[in-house]
């Protein structure tokens, strides 16, 4: 595993193993905020901001202080802060960490670009709770990327996402048109549509592939 | 007004949950069904729900946080400050979850290591949040555990039923039983992959407010 280098671990998040359409990671908000292209392309911006970012810390913390100190030395890592094994402890300071950042990243946006603030306001919340972004920090740690490696899945992982929710943003634009039977009207179609984007997405699957 | 008469029936009025556990038990099992109608936690319901026995041990998973959570932000209620009220929750939430890692962890090895980062990803499903703001934080907690049941039970019953399908026409196999005949039936390897989860969730849903009907309108 640890071969694959970064670019290719990159181009796989986006295609083939699209933390959406393949891992259906950050679903809540892929199907509440996919009503409008703009709304989406901004989510889509701060989703991959704050995942590349916390996935990089998470890394640090996990392989820095969590990781028992035996493990470290079988993976060939330097020895970390703490020697006891606290990966029992992962989730707890995994969300802690997203949550601390996000609220970093929100005043810090606040004080020195309002319009940006306002602009992705409302999202910053909520990325707190998108799986996507958990989600991803576990992959890295599950998969034990390396260092590079993660920076390029996190990337890699959040444009793949954007690039699903602005295509579904598209496609409920277009479909507003179209006569749907009323039960599925709003979310069932939209699932179904993201089934079909799902196969199309599936078409990359030769391209490169991890795990 | 069904509802009301419903409400009583067992508990006996001021009884143990204030005469409200059935129609709390309803509520979040059918009419106010967490997946099917408010669309909430579908992460996992996609995700899990390849095979039936997945599907079962997830539901399980989320019935046992939902009602510790539920429990236990109720319980601390009244000394919970009200600016971090959801950094306390999600304390409360990831406890019970790292509870059945660790459980999962230590005595169904495979399940755990086919369930991956979904048992984690619990921790920001919105259905347990959801239960632990919008109810635990105020109601007692018994009425509470039956909250956290009832939601549970409904996010397991849909998991199950999709479990259900997407196994038996995936792989023509119940819990790993041939159902199917190979004879007359090929297996449709879509409904395993990623696809088939999305054109399940989503005709469930849309068979769900079939049965229901269109939304009344709100009368507020």
């Amino acid at each position: 595993m640890s071969e694959t280098s970064a670019l290719v671990i990159f181009i796989a998040a986006i295609f083939t193993n699209n933390i959406l359409l393949t891992n259906f990671l950050g679903m809540c908000s892929f199907i509440a905020c996919s009503g409008q292209i703009r709304t989406s392309i901004g989510l889509g911006t701060a989703v991959t901001f704050v995942l590349t970012m916390t996935t990089a810390i998470n890394y640090a913390v996990y392989y820095g202080i969590l990781i028992s100190a035996e493990e470290a030395a079988e993976l060939g890592r330097a020895a970390p802060l703490i020697s006891t094994d606290l990966t029992h402890l992962q989730f707890i300071v995994f969300i802690a960490v997203i949550a601390a950042f996000v609220q970093l990243v929100e005043m810090f946006v606040e004080r020195f670009s309002p319009r940006l603030y306002f602009a992705l306001g409302i999202f910053l919340p909520l990325i707190t709770v998108n799986c996507a972004i958990l989600g991803a920090s576990l992959f890295m740690i599950i998969r034990k990327y390396s260092f590079i490696q993660s920076i390029g899945f996190g990337l890699g992982a959040g444009i793949g996402w954007a690039v699903a929710i602005v295509l579904l943003a598209g496609l409920r634009q277009k479909m507003r048109y179209s006569n749907i039977p009323e039960p599925f009207e709003g979310v069932p179609i939209a699932m179904v549509v993201t089934g079909v984007l799902a196969m199309v997405f599936m078409g990359f699957a030769g391209m490169v592939s991890i795990q | 007004m069904a509802d009301k008469q419903l409400a009583c029936m067992t508990c006996q009025p001021k009884g143990l949950c204030g005469g409200r556990g059935l129609l709390t038990l309803k509520d979040g099992a059918w009419a106010n069904n967490p997946l099917a109608i408010q669309i909430l936690g579908i992460c996992s319901a996609l995700a899990v729900t390849n095979r039936l026995e997945n599907s079962l041990v997830m539901g399980a998973a989320l019935i046992f946080v939902c009602v510790g959570s539920n429990l236990l932000v109720s319980l601390l209620r009244k000394h919970t400050p009200h600016r971090i009220r959801m950094i306390a929750e999600v304390a409360i939430i990831a406890t019970f979850v790292i509870l059945f890692d660790q459980f999962l962890k230590a005595f169904y090895w495979d399940m755990s290591k086919q369930l991956g980062p979904y048992v984690g990803l619990i921790i920001t499903n919105c259905i347990v949040m959801g239960r632990a703001e919008a109810f635990a934080l105020q109601n007692p907690p018994i009425l509470s555990i039956v909250d956290g049941v009832a939601n549970g039970l409904g996010y397991a019953a849909i998991l199950a039923i999709i479990g259900f399908f997407r196994e038996l026409l995936g792989t023509g196999e119940i819990f790993g039983y041939k159902v199917l005949s190979g004879q007359w039936y090929t297996p449709n390897q879509l409904m395993i992959l990623a696809p088939g989860a999305f054109f399940a969730l989503g005709i469930v849903i849309g068979i769900f407010n079939a049965i229901k009907g269109p939304e009344p309108e709100v009368k507020k």
